[in-house]
């Protein structure tokens, strides 16, 4: 049987943690919590059409992806440089974000949700608002960057 | 790992969630009335919910199957209820004007506890009673249960119905609150 869709308050607390520091982590302090509210309320009115409980972690890391990828397309689309956080304490997976501040957006998200989250190919597909094997294509390729950089 | 999120952010969220509404149910804790603590729940269409000494987790998990699952602790859309209880509880409130949301009840229950709406502050009436005037004088038991799961307790003075011998009976909440509600109603010494 498939596992029932929590209220939403559990699901929220579960994971606004998570949420707010991986936006942190991506957008700085300031714009992190703007983005954590859009995350939650996309999150909100998605939430009555979800069929089940299952991978909601994952699910919410997709919405706080794509608005992190949308905050870096409109600052591209107005000639703005994308502000870069860089914060201290970062757990132990957040090592690889500030060696992918260099990729392109889709590459970096792949590479950070795929490596740094244990998300599926799929799910960050869903995420980057394309296919699993795009998202497949752009960790490795991100991957692929990273090494030559390391070079 | 541990980020810490801001109280203002969290509470931020939680006031743009029911502001633009987002909610099937907002609810809040009274943990500090006169009668213990409360758990408070509204809807678009009225207050759906008063429970004594809440669970909160099988409470949500309850409002999330009976009218949706965005259910979600927000103080502002509960900021009437909240007040027309403070004054009650200090006795300057004899009339609630928040609607009770009972449109998911069974249509007896809902004309029972239209009925229990008409029992005045301060007065009492008894379980027969209340049957007769739901249309049938020999159901005081069903009016029984109808009280004992009335989703608005407070609101929906159920306190007020009591055994034709003038014994309080029962009620959901303990009789010790029930008394205290009739006392502080002066309906009782």
């Amino acid at each position: 049987m498939a596992v029932a869709v929590p209220p939403f308050e559990t699901f929220y607390e579960a994971h606004q943690a998570e949420v707010f520091g991986f936006l942190r982590r991506r957008l700085g302090h300031e714009r992190a919590e703007d983005a954590f509210q859009e995350t939650f309320l996309r999150a909100l009115r998605a939430y009555p059409r979800l069929e089940h409980g299952e991978h909601l972690r994952a699910w919410v890391l997709t919405i706080a992806s794509r608005i992190v990828l949308d905050l870096a397309r409109r600052s591209r689309a107005q000639g703005a440089m994308p502000e870069l956080a860089a914060e201290d304490g970062r757990p132990a997976f957040e090592e690889l974000a500030p060696l992918t501040d260099g990729l392109p957006p889709k590459e970096r998200a792949a590479v950070v949700l795929r490596y740094g989250y244990g998300l599926g190919y799929d799910e960050i597909g869903d995420a980057l608002g394309s296919t699993e094997a795009a998202a497949r294509q752009a960790a490795s390729a991100g991957v692929r960057r990273l090494r030559k950089e390391q070079q | 790992m541990t980020e810490t999120l801001s109280p203002a952010l969290d509470e931020r969220f939680r006031a743009a969630a029911a502001a633009e509404g987002l909610l099937d149910v907002a609810y809040d804790l009274l943990p500090d009335t006169p009668i213990g603590s409360l758990l408070l729940g509204v809807t678009d269409h009225g207050v759906c919910r008063i429970t004594f000494d809440p669970e909160p987790e099988r409470e949500l998990e309850e409002l999330a199957r009976l009218f949706g699952p965005r259910v979600l602790r927000s103080s502002r859309p509960l900021d009437r209820v909240r007040l027309e209880l403070d004054e009650y509880f200090a006795g300057r409130r004899r009339h609630f004007e928040v609607e009770p949301d009972v449109r998911l009840l069974p249509a007896y229950n809902r004309r029972v506890l239209a009925e229990l709406a008409q029992v005045e502050y301060g007065h009492t009436t008894t379980y027969g009673t209340l049957a007769a005037q739901s249309g049938n004088p020999r159901a005081a038991r069903a009016v029984g249960t109808v009280m004992h799961h009335n989703p608005v307790p407070i609101v929906l003075p159920c306190h007020r119905v009591v055994g034709a011998n003038g014994k309080l009976t029962g009620y959901a909440g303990g009789l010790g609150r029930k008394e205290q509600l009739l006392r502080l109603e002066g309906a009782i010494l």
